[in-house]
């Protein structure tokens, strides 16, 4: 019964949920919509989990003072404070807004701003025309980087259309692109389509755990 | 410079094994001098953001545009600058807007940058703007977003109950939005296209990252979306386009230079790599 149980769930509210889209009916669209809501209701409660599971880890290295431990406490005490800030003073809460503001904001922005550079010297160290592929790759790239700013237009805006580097950049995104990109998308539509009617049907069973027996 | 080298090496071996520092310096002063001292490349505008603004500007005064912000604090310097030109477009015509913020981290940012800019022209909470803010499972939210804004936001961010807002009298879902332009920093703007376009019917167009943009342009030639601003260079556009020159227009300048050293980088290490693999016979 363990298996039976969630296998007939799974195929009864996959089937509903595919018909559903088909049935342009008040009473299906409300259903619809509770179920809906159970899913943000059930998924919220894998928060709890993941908080669990964040905090044993980090437990387990302060306690076994394994490498990086003391950044555990960081993690700890930034997670319960905020948590804590938020649930009891609420969203506005001055503390809690000057933290994001001056304490999460300019971090994550700084360590996305650090992407220029890792790209930078990546790009110096890595991007070589060793073969007719990469050839391709890097002539693509180096086109579509000036193409894509006003520096390309100044290059060459006194070239014939055709040659100037923000047309060819166009060229280059809207067809190869564009192609390559539809293929990928089609495979992984017909993908899921495949696995989902694999669960539904109970085909599929790994997501039981323990290898689906 | 890097410690590993001996003195009997090539001058194009040194030259590929340069210390990373060098690059990260170069790459510093190229994006703070043109800060410091602008030049004012020209901007071009491309077909697919003149598509979104001639759509927002064919619209009367009242109309209303659904515009769900998806960005944090790491991709703000990309997408803030859009969030301003098009609320500034929107709110100079008199259009109004309905705002989500569907990324838990960027809530507060989406909720200051749609006060700033209502209050630049002297809009009202509820009667030319709403923000309904943030709710989990982004896809589910859209989902329900199409059936009744009522049901996953039965009150807006600031816990007014939606009933009781004047703009959203007899508006229930996207079919009362004129469009929808989602500017999305996350893979959620793929939930845009598959349930609020695809399923509802909602016309869209989309302003995402630069690195995002290339995956989109599949989507704008199938016209399920109408239109493409693509990071700092879709800003800088739009900016152009309604005639308000700001940070986009001005990061620019920082832009070109930065991408042209860059590929100068790219030719360096190719010319050095090749040069000293000839030596080597």
């Amino acid at each position: 019964m363990k298996r039976e149980i969630p296998l007939l769930i799974v195929l009864v509210f996959g089937v509903f949920m595919a018909f559903q889209y088909f049935v342009p009916h008040r009473v299906s669209s409300n259903i619809y919509q509770e179920f809906n809501n159970w899913t943000i209701i059930i998924g919220i409660f894998t928060m709890v989990i993941g908080i669990a599971s964040l905090l044993s880890v980090h437990y387990g290295k302060i306690r076994f003072k394994k490498e990086g431990w003391g950044y555990s406490y960081v993690t700890i005490i930034s997670l319960v404070g905020m948590a804590g800030l938020g649930l009891f003073g609420g969203m506005e809460n001055k503390l809690f807004i000057n933290l994001y503001r001056f304490g999460l904001s300019p971090v994550t922005a700084t360590m996305f701003a650090l992407l220029a550079f890792f790209i930078a010297s990546a790009a110096y160290r890595a991007f070589r025309a060793r073969t007719v592929l990469s050839t391709l790759l890097l002539l693509a790239a180096v086109i579509v980087m000036l193409g894509r700013v006003p520096i390309g237009e100044i290059i060459s805006g006194w070239l014939p259309e055709p040659l100037q580097l923000a047309k060819i950049s166009e060229f280059l995104l809207y067809v190869p692109n564009t192609a390559a990109k539809r293929t990928i998308y089609i495979g992984v539509g017909l993908g899921v389509a495949a696995v989902s009617l694999k669960i539904i049907l109970g085909i599929e069973r790994t997501w039981l755990g323990g290898d689906g027996k | 410079m890097n410690g590993e080298q001996k003195p009997h090496d090539g001058f194009w071996l040194r030259l590929i094994n340069i210390d990373r520092r060098w690059i990260y310096l170069v790459i510093g002063i190229v994006v703070f001098v043109p800060i410091l001292f602008p030049i004012g490349l020209p901007v071009q505008v491309t077909k697919e953001v003149q598509n979104v603004y001639d759509r927002i500007d064919s619209l009367k005064a009242g109309s209303i545009i659904m515009i769900p912000m998806e960005y944090d604090p790491a991709t703000m310097a990309e997408l803030q600058p859009m969030a301003y030109a098009i609320l500034r477009h929107c709110f100079s015509k008199g259009i109004k807007v309905i705002s989500t913020a569907l990324q838990i981290e960027g809530v507060t940012i989406i909720k200051n940058d749609l006060e700033l800019i209502a209050a630049e022209y002297g809009r009202k909470y509820g009667e030319d703007y709403v923000f309904l803010g943030y709710k989990p499972y982004p896809g589910i939210v859209i989902l329900n977003m199409g059936e009744d804004f009522r049901k996953p936001f039965p009150r807006d961010y600031y816990g007014n109950l939606l009933d009781s807002l004047p703009m959203m009298a007899g508006v229930y879902n996207y079919s009362s939005c004129a469009m929808i332009v989602n500017i999305n920093a996350t893979s959620g703007v793929d939930y845009w296209i598959n349930y609020a376009h695809t399923r509802y019917g909602a016309p869209l167009a989309i302003g995402v990252t630069a690195v995002m943009a290339t995956d989109y342009y599949a989507f704008l030639s199938s016209n399920q979306i109408f239109g493409l601003i693509g990071g700092l260079k879709g800003a800088a556009e739009y900016e152009k386009l309604i005639n308000h020159p700001g940070l986009a227009t001005r990061a620019m300048d920082v832009q070109s230079i930065a991408h042209s050293v860059i590929v100068i980088f790219i030719l360096v290490g190719n010319i050095a790599y090749f040069s000293s693999r000839k030596k080597k016979g």
